[in-house]
């Protein structure tokens, strides 16, 4: 399993939501992440990863990285993962890159839906989605939400727009 | 844990000793964290007031060992010592938390000949030993040394004053010895942070964090537990001074102290390095010469914002 990467479940945004009108879903069952488009010279896509952590307390666990994965040699793009300095102390320093499932490529700016796992336990958790650009900003944002039924939604202010549950 | 004992410039040796001094000796690390095992960190060294701010005197890398995580011994590259910061470079080739850093003891003090005041170590250049120079080594002067004779050298008031307790005469009295245990330690985490360079060896004042130094957050209280002698060490005063004094007006320094179960509780008024210095004194000296144990640890510790 070293070369089989696979993404993560990543579905356009637009026709999820239009599903979303027509059953309403009972449990927060995925996360739609939007990454800013910000006009700079020198832009590079953000890394950006996303976890859940209970509120009660125990371990976070990771739902998505994007990072640049296909960089190799002397600075392999794993040597930034760190920048997301959250994420890293929650358990990004302990897992090994890529991961089956959860790890990617970089995102342009935009929408994306990503699956949250469907066996959380019933409870109350914080999603926290914490993005890092290299020569830019570092932003992390915290969506309260509960399983099941209960979705949310929070905004960043720099490097992500919009995070919603549902 | 090894203890080398080192000769060393005395300024240093005084900063090491008595923390409460204004100049303090630092390691400043790039970082306290990376990711993979193909990345270096790189780490000035030196001696000044405000942290950390090389304006007075460098550390010679020479003078600094590196622990693995694994407990191998790493190493020290690219030693370079300017005018006021030495610098070095060390691969963090193997996963988990690295120990860059020093210890140091030694033992100084004062005693009689006669009615003249000697000293053992400090300021200064040996005058060479009362009696016979230190050319017997072991010998310490030997039976015979009689009336201290070093000094007759150039002008000026000569320090009475010996390199080391071996060459004390033996007709000494009045022998008033302290004995110093000094370390300075950073730690450096490639990937998940583990606590092996941290286990406690029982001897000495010793770094004992519940709260791992390189997972500090300015928004979480971070609990350090202090040993001496591997026990928990209540009443040991800590000084945390956060580097960058010339960009506010203020130092911002805390002066603190580890409760009855040996634990510090710390809030961060800021993210950024900080340069964090704990002393102790007892009666427990290892060496049997010496009366009194002057003990310190000290650390630079990143701080990162939420």
């Amino acid at each position: 399993m070293t070369r089989t990467q696979t993404l993560p479940k990543i579905l356009p945004a637009l026709p999820l939501l239009v599903a979303g009108t027509i059953a309403t879903p009972a449990l927060a069952a995925s996360v739609t992440i939007t990454i800013t488009q910000i006009k700079v010279a020198e832009y590079h896509r953000p890394y950006v990863a996303g976890w859940v952590e209970p509120v009660a307390g125990g371990n976070a666990r990771t739902i998505f990285v994007w990072y640049d994965v296909k960089k190799a040699g002397r600075e392999p793009g794993t040597k930034w993962l760190a920048d997301l300095r959250t994420w890293w102390r929650k358990g990004g320093s302990s897992m090994k890159m890529p991961a089956d499932g959860l790890t990617g490529a970089t995102r342009a700016p935009g929408s994306y839906t990503v699956a949250i796992p469907a066996n959380l336990p019933a409870g109350q958790y914080v999603l926290k989605v914490e993005a890092a650009r290299e020569t830019g900003g570092r932003e992390l944002v915290s969506v309260p939400f509960s399983v099941p039924a209960k979705g949310g939604s929070a905004s960043g202010k720099t490097e992500l727009g919009t995070i919603t549950i549902r | 844990m090894r203890f080398r004992t080192f000769l060393i410039a005395a300024a240093v040796s005084s900063a090491l000793a008595t923390p409460a001094l204004a100049h303090r000796m630092w390691l400043l690390p790039s970082t306290t964290t990376l990711a993979g095992t193909s990345e270096y960190v790189t780490v000035d060294a030196a001696v000044s007031n405000d942290l950390f701010y090389p304006d007075h005197m460098a550390l010679d890398p020479a003078q600094v060992s590196v622990w693995a995580p694994d407990g191998s011994e790493g190493k020290v590259e690219n030693p370079s010592k300017g005018r006021y910061r030495g610098t070095f470079d060390v691969a963090i080739d193997k996963p988990g938390t690295w120990k860059i850093g020093m210890n140091r003891s030694s033992i100084g003090g004062t005693f009689k000949v006669g009615a003249e005041q000697w000293r053992v170590g400090g300021r200064g250049r040996p005058a060479g030993p009362p009696g016979a120079p230190g050319a017997g080594g072991s010998g310490a002067g030997g039976p015979g040394a009689g009336r201290p004779g070093g000094p007759g050298g150039p002008g000026g008031q000569p320090p009475r004053m010996v390199a080391t307790v071996a060459d004390i005469p033996a007709n000494a009295t009045d022998i008033k010895l302290s004995e110093s245990l000094t370390s300075y330690a950073i730690y450096v985490s490639s990937d998940a942070p583990t606590k092996g360079v941290l286990t406690p060896t029982g001897k000495g004042l010793e770094f004992d964090p519940i709260t791992h130094p390189d997972a500090l957050v300015s928004d979480e209280e971070a609990s350090f537990r202090f040993l001496i002698d591997g026990k928990p060490a209540a009443g040991v005063k800590v000084t945390l001074i956060p580097g960058g004094k010339k960009y506010r007006e203020a130092e911002d320094g805390q002066e603190l102290t580890t409760g009855a179960d040996g634990v510090l509780r710390i809030k961060w008024p800021v993210a950024g390095m900080y340069w964090m210095s704990a002393s102790a004194e007892d009666n427990k000296p290892s060496d049997k010469r010496a009366q009194t144990r002057r003990m310190s640890f000290s650390s630079t510790l990143e701080v990162v914002a939420p």
